[in-house]
Parts: structure tokens; sequence; C-alpha cells
């Protein structure tokens, strides 16, 4: 296997050729923020948290689905990164309805520790206020839209890893909208094994166990990570 | 010098950040000794808001003809803007009415769908400040010039805040103790 080497904020970094910049800026110890990314599943790019400059590429990059070249030279937070991350978190805030004091995610959660990492003290876009429904119809978990970032974890961990795609994305533009089974109610859906796998990946308060109230759903995303290393190396201990 | 001539303002919120405020304790007497406190719905009576205010804190979103008349005047008045917990800086809890679109459809579903006993909807000009059709936080109406998010922010958020003001220095609003919401 070739090795590429490359520099991520001036440091030297070698690794092997197909791995992502984002995987090598962690191997590194550069610290990039994320938001659709999850150990354990495939990257789509949702979020753009994870944009950075390269060097004699015209536009920003996420670091999630780039694969390094050998020589790039890439900057990770520079003023204008830390500029269009922030709007991209004033953009989230704005699009659905996040009221974290009512939210059962609350301290818990990944969009409200991003917005604290870019310094989000206030939206300076107006809020849309969008008309999102609950769907409370399956017997354990319950799927809020309003608190609905669509990075698609919960598509991807069902369908990767459960193996039973019940999720997916509906529509287009300010109008998607995360679907369980055929546009059914959750409960309905035959394909959902109740494994609550999705309530883990979800980083927000979207989708959550009934009975979780107010700041009361704690994630264990680790869990993910975990089945993934036992499925492919045969390790069962965390 | 003069002492700062400090003020706090309740719009529409659920007075947790006055109560929270109310929790500095014992710091509250130092602070009493810097300021002059010259209108808050916690620490004076007077029912105007008066002219050369120094510092405000802002509770509450602008959900109502009063709210909005009363920023106004605050803005004109005050040299330094603070929007004070989460239904200032994002309109929080009141905006989640917004959902339901214009005032109207909002006072039909609060006084006629869901009054149990002689269902009518208020109506008395003058006395109850007709509401907004959307709920909006601070500075979508007025110049902010400090965001201090949480619902309510903690006691020691709002002392971090105050403190450096005091010393004519501005506070820094970052981190997980300065700009947490919720």
């Amino acid at each position: 296997m070739s090795v590429k080497t490359l520099t991520i904020d001036g440091t030297a970094i070698a690794i092997e050729e197909g791995a992502t910049i984002l995987q090598a800026a962690k191997e590194a110890g550069v610290p990039i923020p994320t938001l659709c990314h999850l150990e354990g599943v495939s990257d789509v790019g949702a979020c753009r948290l994870c944009l950075v400059e390269v060097k004699g590429i015209n536009k920003l990059l996420p670091a999630c689905v780039t694969e390094v070249a050998e020589g790039m030279d890439i900057q990770t937070n520079t003023e204008k990164l830390q500029t269009y991350r922030r709007m991209t978190v004033e953009l989230l805030f704005a699009e659905g309805n996040h009221v974290c004091s009512v939210c059962v995610a609350n301290n818990n959660c990944e969009l409200q520790d991003v917005a604290v990492q870019v310094g989000m003290d206030h939206s300076r876009f107006t809020y849309r206020f969008p008309d999102r429904g609950v769907d409370i119809s399956h017997k354990q978990f319950g799927i809020d839209h309003n608190r609905c970032i669509l990075c698609t974890r919960c598509v991807r961990v069902c369908d990767e890893v459960e193996g039973a795609h019940v999720w997916d994305v509906a529509q287009r533009g300010a109008a998607c909208y995360i679907v369980s089974g055929l546009n059914q109610p959750w409960g309905e859906v035959d394909a959902c094994t109740s494994c609550g796998k999705c309530v883990d990946a979800c980083p927000t308060g979207a989708i959550f166990r009934k009975g979780d109230t107010t700041a009361e759903k704690i994630g264990d995303r680790a869990k993910l990570e975990f089945l993934v290393t036992a499925r492919e190396q045969q390790k069962w201990t965390r | 010098m003069d002492k700062i001539k400090f003020a706090t303002v309740w719009l529409a919120g659920c007075s947790g950040c006055h109560m929270s405020f109310l929790d500095l304790d014992e710091w509250l007497i130092d602070l009493a000794a810097a300021v002059d406190v010259v209108f808050s719905p916690v620490g004076c009576d007077l029912k105007t808001y008066p002219d050369g205010v120094d510092v405000c804190l802002v509770e509450g979103a602008i959900a109502n003809q009063e709210n909005l008349e009363l920023i106004y005047d605050v803005r004109r008045k005050t040299k330094l803007l603070i929007s004070f917990g989460d239904c200032a800086v994002t309109a929080n809890v009141p905006a989640m009415r917004n959902m339901l679109g214009s005032s109207s459809a909002v006072l039909k579903r609060a006084y006629l769908e869901l009054g149990d006993v002689t269902p009518q909807l208020p109506d008395e000009p003058g006395i109850v400040p007709e509401l907004l059709d959307r709920v909006v936080p601070v500075h979508e109406v007025v110049p902010v010039d400090i965001f201090m998010p949480g619902c309510p922010p903690s006691a020691d958020r709002i002392r971090a805040t105050l403190e450096p003001l005091l010393k004519g220095e501005m506070p820094v609003m970052e981190g997980r103790s300065m700009i947490k919401f919720g």
C-alpha cells in the first residue's frame, strides 16, 4: 500500500493512500469540527462543518469525503473557515426549530456543542419556524422533525450497521425530511427491529426514547463504533 | 465618577433570567455599591424607563405591542444593551407559537379551541397589548451589544458578563461556560 505525505496546518504527515483528510487530521491530532461524521459508518459530507482549505484549489473541500493526495498543503482553521463554520451552524439553528431549553438532548447535544465550539452567541439569520411534524407511533421511540438537521446518521446506521434500512430522505431542499419505511408512520414499518441504533446515532434530540424528558437523553455514541469493531475485527471489549 | 446607571427589563419571558439574577446572592451587594438601579422589575419601583442608562439586561423575546414599544424606548435611552437569556437571544419558548402562524391563529387556538368555559377572544384595547404576528429575538428589532444565552444564564455567567463592565472592559463571550444555549 502506498503512502502519501502532506501537511496539515504546517505539520508534515504520512498516511496510507485512500485515507480522508479527516482521518489524516485525526492522526495528526488536529481537531476539525464535524456533525454528520460518525465513526463506524460511511461519510456523506452533509453538514459542511469539516470544510478545509487546500492550497491551489479554489474551493473549500469537506475533509470527511476528500481523499489525501501527495503534497497536499491543508489549512483547517483559517479565519475564512471559522467564518463559514459559524455561518453554517447559525443556518442550522435558523432552519429548524431548535429550542434547547425544552429538548431531550439539552446538555448532551452535538449541535449545541458545535455552537459553543464555533463561538455562536446568536444567529444572525432570521429564524424560519417551519411547520414540521413529530411521529410517536413507534412503541419505544419518537422522532421530532423540528430538531432534525438532516445529517442522515440515522439513515446510514440503520442501513449499514443494522441492515434494516428503515430510514431515508424525502423531498428536496428546505422541504427535505427523514422518512421511515415508505413514508409510513414509524410504528407501522415492519423492517424496524427496534434496535435503537438511530437513537444513539442522532446528534441532536430529533430521535429519542419515549419517556425521556428535558435534558434526559444521554447518548451512547461509542456503542456504534464498538459494534462495528466487534463485527469487523472480532474484538468484543470496550 | 458617577455610578453606572443599570437597568433590567422583562419582555416575553418567564422571569427565570431575573430569578437567576437574584441568585447572584451576596454579589448583589457589591453590584448595588457599584451601580444605580434605575429601572428593574426586581430592583426598582419606577414605571417609566429613564434617560441615560449605561447598561441594560433585556430578558425575553418581542411578542406583543408593549414589548415592541418598550424595546425601542430602551434602545434609544441605553448605551449598552445586553440580550439576557435564550428568549432575548433566540426567541426560544415564546416563539414556539410561530409554528401556528399568525396571532389570530394563536389566539383562536388558546382561547376558543382550548377554552373550556365561555370561550372568547381577549379584547381590551389600551389595556391588553396586541400580540405581534411573529415572536422575534431582540436583535431582529434593535441592535444588541452583548449576547448572553442560557435558559436561564447561570448566576456565574451573569456575574462574568457584568463584572468586566463595571471595570470599563467588555466581557469575553466565549466557551461553554459563557455561551451554551439551553
